[in-house]
């Protein structure tokens, strides 16, 4: 007895000793400036930047549109970028799975090296500078550009066609960037998918239809999911693709936060405007484990 | 001749990655009837499961047709035959309960819910799986998974039940049991059951009929003790049961008795009213019907034990009795009685009936 103790207490000791490094880390340089954000959305900004140590909830007042003194009036511009953020990132989590399920099967159906090759293609972007790739979309997508060249010899359109700074080019550019991040957990999934309950299916009668909605997409839901959670939430806060692809016409909760910090120098709103976004991905997170832990305690009763 | 289910000269090729073809099956012609439990049985590679994908549709033939009834097959899709599949790995989705799988193939259909109620509890039923309907298919035994495979393609009233192999993924205790449980669920139901096996016992000791294929052909259908007793040619022969073979040529007939004098010149009297002198063949001489002690109307053939194994119930002797292959003999010892007599090194007399042994065609004797 005494000694199985003394091996638990070893044992112990040694997970402690593991996951210390990671502890520190996370906590020196995760938390604690978390807690400080947090503080400071609550504080006066200081004039030249920094802050002033005065209680100051109006950060919040001014997210929501709250007017700030007798010049203002109700104005819910923040919360409309929030909205048009929120727009644009699931527009491209919606692209990205598009794009990434059938070719997840695609891949999936291949063999030896082929399909290595083709997981390497996949990875290939990451290794080329990011802010490299977008400025391509840029002269893929201006008017002088390839696309609208394109189209214009052929007879489709007659004017150049300004696809720059639209919704639509930051959502171009965010699928780009983020399509490994929805491709790679569907693969994952779709690669272990057991591929005789599509021909039970098929057996029982099931149409392709049938077996898709009935079979398929239950089956590879963790896949989607999973890939969506992970392109849903750097989408939301990107905001390299809007300020190249979407110039000052489409403004985005990330440009918002660069901007608060870099160049208005208002760090507490510049905060505020962080712990919004994190809040609602929290939120969002939370409802995705509750939901997922109920499915899987129904499996194990 | 019954034509229920009918498959003419079946020809299946696949391509092999070298570029080469093989025949997965070739000209295979069946008859199958209503209400008999049939296998399929063969080594791996000999074409039966591919001769099932067809039947069941996944696959097209290149050559050939199946009709059921008179009716043509080929044009009609897997999900549109009135066949159902029970798949080797039994293939039950798991993300759904065990009430809802069974209730897979009538939902798709859109049966209403009342008789789809009905009829999903008469199958669970059926299979002894009554009250396990909230259950998920991980929480069950191989052996329960297996009932629920059953019941999900019973419970469409199939014309034919194709099994995969059902039985392979279980231990030998559940595999005896459920053989049972098949065929007397067969008997029952009243409809065909197509059983794909490698195993010649779990056939024979199933099936109303057996089709015994190999490299993509029919070498045999016939009822069990046909196939076991009067094999067609020596892969049968050799394939289901244990047989000792032995290659010879006829060299005197004496009403039904033929002298058959092997290679290396000893000879073997057999009873068989075909062939005649000169004719090559082959007795095959079942281990059973091999004596260590016999009667004056017997035969004796000389030999030396070369290995005995203790198998429980018996002792199963290797003997070598100069005719080109070992014998094999089956033992029926007596508790307490000396086995050193049949230790390796020992002479001993083998005792058989010319009746006994069933002769076979040799190919290249």
């Amino acid at each position: 007895m005494a000694e199985t103790g003394a091996t638990a207490s070893r044992n112990r000791r040694t997970l402690i000793l593991l996951l210390a490094p990671l502890t520190i880390l996370l906590g020196v340089f995760f938390l604690i400036p978390l807690g400080i954000m947090v503080v400071y959305s609550f504080l006066e900004p200081g004039l030249y930047g920094g802050v002033e140590w005065n209680w100051y909830p109006y950060n919040y007042g001014r997210l929501i549109g709250w007017p700030l003194n007798d010049y203002e009036v109700f104005d819910p511009i923040y919360l409309k970028i929030f909205l048009n953020s929120l727009q644009i990132a699931l527009m491209t989590v919606a692209g990205t799975l598009l794009l990434s399920y059938p070719a997840a099967f695609w891949v999936a159906s291949m063999k030896g090296p082929r399909k290595s090759l083709v997981l390497f293609l996949v990875a290939l972007p990451f290794f080329a500078n990011m802010l490299v790739r977008i400025y391509a979309w840029l002269l893929l997508l201006r008017p002088t550009g390839f696309l609208s060249t394109l189209l214009e010899s052929t007879g489709l359109i007659i004017e150049p066609l300004d696809l720059l700074f639209t919704n639509f080019s930051v959502i171009v550019g965010m699928v780009y960037v983020l399509t490994p991040f929805m491709f790679l957990p569907i693969y994952a999934n779709v690669e272990k998918l057991d591929y005789s309950l599509v021909r039970a299916s098929r057996d029982l009668g099931a149409t392709n239809v049938q077996t898709l909605w009935r079979i398929i997409l239950p089956l590879t839901a963790p896949g989607i999911i999973g890939g969506s959670v992970i392109v849903f939430i750097p989408a939301l806060g990107n905001f390299i693709v809007p300020s190249l692809l979407g110039g000052s016409k489409v403004q985005m909760t990330g440009n918002l936060i660069e901007r608060s910090f870099l160049q208005s120098r208002d760090w507490p709103f510049g905060a505020a405007l962080a712990l919004l976004i994190m809040a609602f991905v929290v939120v969002l997170f939370s409802l995705q484990f509750s939901r997922q832990s109920k499915s899987e305690g129904q499996g194990t009763r | 001749m019954d034509g229920f289910l009918q498959i003419r000269s079946a020809t299946k090729m696949y391509r092999t990655p070298e570029g080469g073809s093989i025949r997965a099956l070739d000209d295979v012609t069946l008859h199958i009837r209503s209400n008999e439990l049939i296998s399929l049985l063969g080594p791996s590679g000999c074409g039966k499961t591919t001769l099932l994908k067809c039947i069941a549709g996944f696959e097209d033939l290149d050559h050939g047709d199946i009709t059921l009834t008179g009716q043509s097959l080929t044009r009609i899709p897997a999900h549109r035959r009135p066949f159902n599949t029970v798949f080797q790995n039994y293939a039950l989705f798991p993300h759904l309960t065990v009430e809802r799988n069974v209730a897979y193939g009538l939902d798709v259909a859109h049966v209403e819910r009342k008789e789809r109620t009905r009829r999903v509890g008469e199958a669970l039923e059926q299979v002894g799986l009554a009250g396990f309907g909230a259950r998920m298919p991980n929480q069950l035994s191989g052996g329960q998974q297996q009932r629920v495979a059953v019941a999900r393609s019973l419970v469409l009233k199939p014309k034919v039940l194709l099994l995969d192999e059902p039985l392979s993924a279980l231990d030998r205790k559940m595999r005896e049991s459920m053989q049972i449980e098949l065929k007397s669920l067969q008997h029952s139901v009243g409809i065909t059951f197509i059983f794909v096996t490698h195993d010649q016992e779990e056939a024979l000791s199933m099936s109303d009929r057996v089709a015994v294929l190999a490299s993509g052909k029919v070498q045999q259908l016939a009822s069990p003790k046909e196939i076991y007793d009067e094999p067609q040619n020596e892969f049968v022969a050799n394939f289901v049961g244990t047989s000792n073979i032995f290659k010879g040529k006829v060299i005197a007939k004496e009403g039904r008795t033929l002298t058959l004098k092997t290679a290396n010149g000893r000879e073997l009297a057999v009873a068989s009213d075909r062939f005649g002198v000169g004719d090559d063949a082959c007795a095959v001489l079942r281990p059973e019907h091999l004596k260590l002690s016999g009667e004056a109307r017997d035969r004796a053939i000389k030999g030396t034990v070369t290995q005995s194994v203790f198998v429980g119930s018996e002792m199963h002797l290797h003997v070598d009795v100069g005719l080109g292959r070992t014998a094999v003999v089956r033992h029926r010892h007596n508790k307490g009685s000396t086995e050193a007599a049949y230790g390796p090194g020992a002479d001993v007399t083998l005792y058989y009936t010319p009746e006994a042994a069933h002769v076979i065609e040799c190919k290249g004797a």
